[in-house]
């Protein structure tokens, strides 16, 4: 495990931990400092409502660190009873990941490859229709400094980071002081499209209210623009709920902007058209470098699903939806992605890793999944975990351990544990799972 | 002394060119993963004796310049599962993890189709800093092989800024430190200058080495210059590897040159100068030649450039380079999927599909041009195969490569199917050298572990690593490279005809020169200014390298 030793200086009673990293969201800022009393965070330096909430709120609870049919057992109860689910199914699934480091990412995908299973991760439920597009067409994209560093013309379409990233604008896309933006918000226009003005839209210079379901159409018309097609402009209103000359403004500012960036949310993707969307963003963007310097990028959610995104790929080729039955990965986004495959009553066993699934899947998959044994891995009680068959409560990742997290634009970043916690990390489980696995089925890699 | 466990490769014919050894039958001794004299007292017995009778003994292959770790190797693979859907998988074992192919392989794939090959040791030619933590994830899952990696400095603000204000300590020192940080092993220029214009306006670029930088006002010639000085300077292993401005481009070959004659003097690596060595002009198809001859010329007569070829081989790839204009180029070229991703104050990225096809004049000569360079440079230790794996072909084409430098008239039959053009335009039809097992032995082991400054890699002298490939001779070269009889990596049996017996994971070649740490201020200071990660935050520490090796600066 490449866990970078804690960094700090001990004042009598008090622990800083300069440098950590905040895991709550895909910013992942790493400068925030904790004040550690007691096994608390007392207080999180530069850390945003979110990450506060993150940071001070983590309390160690003195729940078992295993259940087994929702009573105590020790963890090597729990690790065979976990080997021996995922050993004895047809059709299992691994699923979650995105709040796991890296370290832990990987034994997982390790496991999915020896039993034949799904490894899927819950980038297949938000930016799933994301990777999808870029299959279609590709990205032109870059690290958030180099928005920090050039970006002047700043569009969000479909996301909405004063509540999901707070400090998405102080210190990546619109106040920073840059190189090539020397003034900062000063030299930056702030454009947002959305379907209602979000409290994002305060910090905007132009808000474009798009009509609900209309995405793809308000895309096009820009790439027609684009290209100097002439529209219909009574069609162009109807079609989008904005005056055509709102968009040949914006296409103006776009064609004039030295480093136009388009940062995109599930507003984009989980909404009609899903990947047709994003494809059309992404095309968008790859039109307007034959005009200027444009990018896009999409403001990913959880803290480490892009290192989900990366494990997964360099591992099996493919980044999420990766069936291992046959013994060696296929990828097929609706038929090998989770929801889909409890949903059609296929999968029979199941390991949840940091994620929710029986909260926010579909009521069809989340019956199925009630119905068959499965393995849990959180650092709360959740509905997933209760109706568990073998639930591990486990330690937080950026909290109690290290390891790797991948910020929304795939810069790897260390994590600086703040203190230990009586339960082990995802990593630990995970790994001695794996051994029993591997047990079991004879293998020595 | 009985009690050591010896392993004894017996009467096998070697093949050890660093050691002058040619096609000579003797025993090789190893132990505790290295090769060792035979031990002086004749009752002592090997635990282990590897009948060689008959069959060929190379040390392990090593791959100079690939692309098969970090975040656009990883890119190419998540784009491109139609290339994956098609092609050979790789089904899990007992022993073995899954994966899959195509032109960029996953990462267990890559590790054992690279032992399988014969090859112990292969360099990662492009890593953006910012990267480098995520290239030591993938190597620790990248089995069977040492590795390393080259990082990206040509476009790095901090060194064209310290060239700009005349602060060659400040470059020196940074070059140090940022090797040293991320756990490199050499610095790599990849259109230098050229990306960062690409990064600040439309469709930017630098057309030759004398034409200023915005901004920083400093040319390429200054920043190759100045970086190949330091490097040589610091003492590294292998100062520098350069993939030269105007990379594809008619008439490129004059950038190239220029190239060479700005290494003033000092140790260079020019990669991949197949794609470098074009004549013509103006994007114009039907004046594209080929200028080997002329570039080979100077090289033959210029001691301190080595190169590697970047052989084309007809087929479908992936394109994937550091240089962000070159990636916008060809996705114009193709129309196909396009990548771009511009990394802050270090670099710039370009991937998409393309094929090479033997019918297009531009393709056959690309083809024809590498297989002349290998012809044209006299010295076999001064030119290195690769492919530049995948923009060429894939490195599993190495033994083709091998059959068509070892049999001309298979090589003149593959040209007969080319454009017929391809005939006019360079030289290949008249040239009918035909390498020897020996020469084979320089280009791709010997030679590559000179050139990067591998003490214990590439040979089989006492204290080499046990690194060692075993051939069954074929009179079709392709068939007896493609398929070893036994690969032994640290003096253990990792692969037997082709099957993975035991993969170790392999060890990470990093460089930890001496520099001045006075710098270390200046660079946190600019550092914080632009990076959007913490300064701390930045070095790869110790253990993201599972096993790493420091080679040694040079004496």
């Amino acid at each position: 495990m490449s866990a970078p030793a804690v960094q700090s200086e001990v004042i009598p009673e008090l622990k800083i931990v300069q440098d950590a990293t905040c895991t709550f969201c895909g910013c992942v800022c790493d400068d925030i400092d904790l004040s550690v009393k007691d096994n608390h965070i007392v207080e999180a330096k530069r850390a945003c409502v979110l990450g506060k909430a993150w940071f001070l709120n983590h309390t160690l609870d003195d729940r078992p660190s295993c259940l087994i049919d929702g009573r105590p057992a020790s963890l090597e109860e729990g690790y065979d009873r976990a080997a021996r689910i995922l050993t004895n199914g047809k059709y299992p699934v691994i699923y979650g990941l995105s709040d796991s480091p890296c370290e832990a990412q990987r034994v997982a995908v390790s496991i999915a490859d020896w039993i034949g299973g799904i490894i899927d991760t819950t980038t297949s439920v938000c930016h799933g229709p994301s990777g999808m597009a870029f299959q279609g067409v590709g990205e032109v994209t870059c690290s958030l400094g180099e928005v920090a560093n050039r970006g002047d013309l700043i569009i969000f379409w479909g996301s909405n980071p004063a509540e999901s990233h707070p400090r998405h604008f102080t210190r990546y896309s619109l106040m920073p002081k840059g190189m090539f933006v020397p003034n900062g918000r000063k030299d930056r226009t702030c454009v947002i499209i959305d379907v209602r003005k979000t409290k994002s839209a305060k910090a905007a210079d132009i808000f474009i209210p798009i009509k609900p379901r209309a995405d793809f159409e308000a895309l096009w018309t820009l790439r027609a623009l684009a290209r100097g097609i002439e529209l219909d402009a009574q069609q162009v209103l109807s079609d989008t709920g904005v005056e055509l000359s709102v968009w040949q403004d914006l296409m103006a500012r776009m064609k004039a902007a030295k480093f136009g960036v388009f940062f995109f949310g599930m507003g984009l993707t989980m909404t009609r058209g899903k990947h047709a969307n994003t494809e059309a963003l992404l095309a968008l963007t790859r039109d307007m470098n034959a005009h200027t310097r444009f990018v896009s990028k999409p403001n990913r959610g959880h803290g480490n699903v892009t290192g989900a995104d990366n494990v997964v790929s360099w591992r099996t080729g493919y980044p999420f939806g990766v069936n291992h039955a046959r013994g060696y990965p296929r990828f097929n986004p609706g038929e090998y992605t989770t929801t889909d495959t409890l949903a059609r009553r296929e999968a029979d066993c199941a390991m949840m890793i940091a994620c929710d699934p029986m909260a926010n899947f579909s009521q069809s998959a989340r019956e199925h999944l009630a119905s068959i044994p499965y393995i849990a891995l959180d650092t709360k009680d959740t509905p997933t975990t209760r109706a568990a068959a073998v639930a591990f409560n486990v330690a937080t990742y950026g909290i109690n351990t290290g390891g790797t997290v991948y910020r929304m634009d795939d810069v790897p970043i260390p994590l600086r544990p703040a203190f230990d916690s009586p339960h082990p990390g995802d990593f630990e489980v995970l790994t001695a799972i794996e051994d029993r696995v591997k047990k079991i089925l004879g293998i020595n890699a | 002394m009985t009690t050591r466990e010896y392993t004894r490769i017996s009467q096998g014919t070697v093949y050890d060119p660093a050691n002058g050894i040619d096609g000579e039958v003797r025993d090789l001794w190893i132990l505790d993963g290295r090769i060792v004299e035979a031990p002086a007292d004749p009752s002592i017995r090997p635990v282990r004796d590897i009948d060689a009778a008959g069959l060929v003994v190379m040390p392990g292959g090593v791959d100079m310049h690939c692309h098969i770790a970090g975040p656009k190797v990883n890119v190419a693979r998540k784009m491109r599962p139609e290339d994956k859907r098609r092609s050979e998988v790789l089904h899990r074992t007992s022993n073995t993890h899954s994966g899959t192919m195509g032109a960029v392989p996953s990462t267990f794939a890559t590790g054992y189709k690279y032992a399988g090959l014969g090859y112990t040791t292969a360099f990662d030619a492009a890593v953006p800093p910012l990267g480098a933590r995520h290239a030591h994830e993938e190597f620790e899952d990248t089995p069977c092989i040492d590795k390393g990696f080259y990082v990206l400095m040509g476009n790095n603000h901090f060194v064209m800024q310290s060239i700009q204000n005349n602060e060659y300590e400040k470059l020196k020192g940074f070059m140090g430190w940022l090797l040293a940080a991320t756990k490199a092993y050499a610095p790599k220029l990849v259109n230098p200058g050229g990306v960062e214009v690409w990064k600040s306006r439309q469709g930017g670029n630098v057309s030759g080495l004398d034409e200023l930088v915005e901004h920083f006002n400093v040319t390429p010639r200054q920043i190759i210059s100045n970086v190949t000085k330091a490097a040589n300077e610091l003492r590294l292993p292998h100062p520098v590897h350069i993939h030269c401005n105007n990379l594809g481009m008619p008439g490129n070959w004059e950038t190239t040159m220029q190239t060479m004659q700005a290494l003033e003097g000092h140790r260079g690596h020019i990669t991949h100068i197949q794609f470098h060595s074009y004549g013509g002009g103006d994007a114009d198809e039907t004046t594209f030649n080929s200028k080997t001859v002329q570039l080979a010329d100077y090289v033959n007569s210029h001691p301190n450039v080595t190169v590697d070829v970047g052989q084309v081989l007809f087929g479908e790839t992936t394109s994937m380079t550091g240089d962000g204009p070159l990636g916008y180029f060809l996705s114009n070229v193709y129309g196909g999927k396009w990548f771009s991703s511009d990394t802050e104050m270090e670099s710039g990225c370009g991937i998409t599909p393309i094929k090479y096809k033997n019918k297009s004049l531009v393709h056959a000569l690309q083809w024809a041009i590498g297989l002349e360079w290998y012809l044209l440079v006299n010295d076999p230790w001064r030119v290195v195969m690769s492919t530049d794996h995948p923009n060429g072909g894939s490195f599993l084409a190495y033994p083709q490569i091998i059959r068509l430098l070892m049999d001309r008239t298979w090589r003149q039959d593959v040209l007969n199917t080319c454009h017929p053009l391809v005939r006019e335009r360079g030289v290949l039809k008249d040239l009918d050298r035909q390498y020897t097992l020996n020469d084979i032995a320089i280009i791709t082991r010997a030679g590559p572990a000179r050139i990067l400054g591998l003490p214990n890699k590439g040979h089989l002298g006492p204290g080499a690593d046990a690194d060692i490939t075993i051939y069954t001779p074929n009179e079709n070269y392709e068939t007896m490279f493609e398929l070893p009889r036994m690969v032994i990596k640290s003096g253990r049996i990792i692969v037997e005809q082709g099957e993975i017996r035991d993969p170790l994971i392999g060890k990470t070649l990093n460089v930890q020169p001496d520099y001045d740490r006075e710098v270390e201020p200046h660079i946190q200071e600019w550092f914080e200014k632009y990076y959007s990660i913490r300064w701390r935050n930045y070095p790869v520490d110790e253990s993201y390298l599972h096993e790493s090796e420091v080679v040694p600066t040079k004496e």
